[in-house]
């Protein structure tokens, strides 16, 4: 009777972990990835080299629940995004985006490339001039100097 | 002639560089543009800390020049600018409210009791809705809110002497009319 009831009482104690980790793994795979998504793609502002996705802030836990709150009440992704940057600025996105006033952060890297490649080919083509230089044949004066110093035994 | 060229155009770009470098050196980076100067103060109506009967709406405040200054009891730095809303507070010329961000109540009121409370009113923000809707990432930070209830002026980290003197005052002064 008493191992009856000591069954019965276990079974109703982790009852409720089992339905809970049910009902965490039934959360819809779609949300998830949305969830994980959004929460990488903004900057904890608390930490600032960390996302929400990362960071163990307070604040970034409140975000975190503040964006899946948002999917459940079927906010788009950027609607949520909207929301953060409202409150926050332009800094909250991870990932800034193109505007006038990042366009160089943008294509700062393609302008140094670009200035790279052009260096790098006159480099190899000056090089080039001057190997092709050394390379000619010898003129008639090169020989005859080069046969004096030959016979001489130094051009002095 | 490319020879002389090139070594000046290094030398002008890494002056450039140094340049930049020694403007960085003297920025804040955890000091962020506020998204919200110059919109209206988000909307909120929420409970009192001394009295949870009581609400307070920041609506209430329409044709007033306010401070909304965000704080908690675990909030370290906001015991250095406590002794300047202290003095603000005994002159009463420019209303100080306070935001109790993710705080507990006993707590705060503890705080307020030890300290001395320069708030005319506080509010209990205690899941730091508010607080999120008003982009506070770092305690404290006060808010200026002027008489149409537009915010003018964000101030983070605790509010210095100077700070007042220079930055604050004057503006208060100058919204006031």
């Amino acid at each position: 009777m008493k191992v009856k009831i000591l069954l019965i009482l276990l079974i109703t104690l982790f009852a409720g972990s089992l339905f809970a980790n049910e009902a965490k793994l039934r959360e819809d795979p779609e949300i998830k990835d949305r969830f994980k998504h959004l929460a990488s793609e903004l900057r904890c502002l608390k930490c600032q080299n960390q996302t929400i996705w990362d960071s163990k802030a307070g604040l970034a836990d409140d975000l975190r629940k503040q964006i899946r709150s948002q999917i459940y009440a079927g906010k788009s992704d950027d609607e949520i995004v909207e929301y953060m940057v409202d409150r926050y600025g332009e800094f909250v996105r991870y990932k800034p985006v193109v505007d006038q006033k990042t366009i160089f952060l943008w294509l700062g890297p393609l302008i140094f490339l670009v200035i790279g490649i052009f260096l790098l080919y006159r480099y190899i083509k000056i090089r080039r001039e001057q190997n092709s230089e050394e390379d000619a044949p010898l003129t008639e004066e090169d020989r005859l100097r080069a046969q004096a110093i030959l016979e001489k035994g130094g051009d002095k | 002639m490319s020879r002389r060229v090139l070594p000046i155009a290094v030398i002008i770009v890494v002056v450039i560089m140094l340049g930049f470098f020694y403007r960085g050196l003297q920025l804040d980076p955890k000091l962020l543009p506020s998204a919200l100067i110059d919109k209206p103060a988000p909307a909120f109506t929420l409970p009192q800390l001394h009295d949870p009967s009581k609400t307070f709406s920041a609506a209430d405040m329409k044709g007033k020049v306010w401070l909304l200054n965000v704080w908690a009891s675990w909030c370290a730095a906001c015991r250095s600018e406590h002794p300047l809303f202290m003095q603000l507070a005994r002159k009463g010329d420019f209303p100080i409210y306070g935001l109790n961000y993710k705080d507990k109540r006993q707590d705060a009121e503890q705080w307020l009791r030890q300290l001395g409370d320069p708030y005319q009113v506080s509010m209990s923000d205690l899941a730091g809705n508010v607080g999120i809707d008003y982009g506070v990432y770092g305690v404290p930070e006060t808010f200026l809110i002027d008489k149409e209830g537009i915010i003018r002026y964000k101030h983070v980290g605790p509010i210095s002497r100077k700070d007042w003197r220079e930055i604050i005052l004057p503006k208060m002064k100058e919204l006031q009319g």
